[in-house]
């Protein structure tokens, strides 16, 4: 069984050392497409993350058992299965939700974190560290979209969760909302600059000169 | 191991048994979920038609209003008198769109008579008849749909009880290019359609147009998106003329049907 250590760095890992968005640089399209309000932000992480945690497992858990020839068509089954599922529940308890986010749950099958957890990690390791690996890349991809959504809606609507923070100009209060930031390739220049805080307090994440 | 994962027989076991689990699971959550799913989407077309006749906001208690002061009601297009049920649904299940098609409940249209593009027509119109405070008709929202650029386009229609003056138009499903013919379903351009009169002497007059001049009847059309516009005025033309809810919309001017 693995250290406690092994079971954290597998876990928290992800979130800043290793971030699947800011220093793998996976998943950049659904983070900017579906940061523009925190509620279908938030949405999106846990439906990510249960799905790469749940496919890691189950691939993990047959993973002496997957022919090499076939092994990237096994994944994608397993991994569209839990998409499809996790899209009906979504549909029928988060409606109007589902509906926003349409088919950025479908293509969570072609998001590159999950697909390179299964083939990079879930393949040789043990179920129940792919499954915590799969929760930490999740986290991971949660810690960036969840920044870049806050910031997103707070400057960009004045509100966050659909509540008004910041009084609009056209309301009559004083916020003039930068609308920039309510299309979506404002979020490239938000995870750019994630990345750059990122890379400031963590020198070994810099890549060396070429 | 390895080698005996590579076999022929190993891999379409594998595969086989995989396909065969996952099936189960994915028609499982399907087919377990479904009836919350039509409840959903039923509370989301009960939020449409408020939301073409103006009564949703933020605020609005859905299913309060509609039970208060919505009246669902289905009347035949053709003998104009009201039915209880169609096919055995009654007017809260029936759903026009899909009837229109099925042998029975529909009228193949003609090319020549079919402006909208619309192929066939349902025999029975589900029409929303809401009510105000006092119990008073408000408002008739019905169904329209035609053919916009990439495919049908399906909205609801407010009217006054004058059976002429539009109370508010929602497009709540179309395939139309975001950001061009997608713009139906912008509020601001939706707003365009309040107050503006249907017929002129009869006839359905409504005009989607690039230059305003009757500014009764005329709506300005959306720029780049030609197609679409054109679309949305024979939707218009049909769906008000003789051939749908023309007569109908006689017979409700008239107070017969309240």
């Amino acid at each position: 069984m693995a250290s406690a250590k092994e079971v954290k760095e597998v876990l928290f890992g992800p979130i800043f050392a290793n971030n699947p968005i800011a220093l793998q640089i996976l998943g950049i399209c659904s983070a900017l497409a579906v940061t523009s309000k925190m509620e279908n932000t938030v949405v999106m992480c846990i439906a990510l993350t249960l799905v790469t945690a749940f496919s890691n497992l189950f691939i993990s858990i047959i993973r002496n058992h997957i022919p090499s020839s076939v092994r990237i068509i096994v994944q994608m089954t397993i991994i569209a299965s839990l998409v499809i599922v996790v899209d009906q529940v979504l549909r029928a308890y988060a409606y109007s939700i589902a509906k926003e986010l349409s088919v950025f749950v479908g293509l969570i099958i072609t998001n590159c974190i999950v697909m390179g957890r299964a083939e990079a990690y879930a393949m040789k390791s043990p179920p129940m560290l792919s499954f915590l690996d799969g929760i930490g890349n999740g986290l991971g991809y949660s810690a960036v979209l969840l920044t870049v959504g806050f910031i997103r809606e707070l400057f960009g609507s004045g509100s966050l969760f659909g509540y008004q923070i910041l009084q609009l100009a056209s309301e009559g209060g004083w916020y003039q909302p930068i609308g920039l930031l309510v299309l979506p390739p404002s979020a490239f220049f938000i995870i750019g600059g994630f990345i750059w805080v990122l890379r400031t307090f963590r020198k070994e994440q810099v890549e060396p000169k070429e | 191991m390895a080698n005996k994962n590579e076999s022929l027989g190993k891999t379409l076991f594998v595969v086989i048994a995989l396909c065969l689990v996952c099936a189960v699971i994915v028609a499982g959550s399907a087919v377990g979920l479904k009836p919350i799913q039509q409840k959903n989407a039923a509370l989301d077309m009960q939020r449409n038609v408020l939301d073409a006749a103006g009564l949703l906001t933020p605020e609005t208690d859905v299913v309060a209003v509609f039970n208060n002061r919505v009246d669902t009601r289905l009347i035949n297009l053709n003998t104009l008198e009201e039915v209880e049920t169609v096919d055995g649904k009654s007017a809260t299940e029936y759903d026009p769109i899909a009837s229109a098609k099925k042998a029975g409940l529909g009228t193949k249209l003609e090319k020549s008579a079919d402006v909208a593009g619309i192929g066939a027509l349902e025999n029975v119109a589900k029409v929303y008849f809401i009510n105000d405070e006092s119990g008073a008709l408000e408002t008739v929202v019905v169904y329209v749909r035609g053919y916009g650029l990439w495919g049908t386009m399906y909205g609801l229609m407010a009217v006054a009880p004058d059976m002429n003056t539009i109370k508010g138009l929602n497009f709540y499903e179309h395939s139309e290019t975001p950001g061009l013919g997608g713009e139906i379903q912008n509020p601001d351009w939706t707003s365009s359609w309040q107050g503006k009169e249907i017929y002129e002497n009869g006839s359905v007059a409504i005009d989607v147009t690039k230059n305003v001049t009757d500014k009764a009847h005329d709506i300005d059309a959306l720029s780049g998106a030609t197609l679409t516009s054109n679309g949305v005025e024979n939707t218009m033309q049909f769906w008000f003329s003789d051939k749908a809810y023309g007569p109908l919309f006689d017979k409700i001017r008239k107070g017969e049907l309240n």
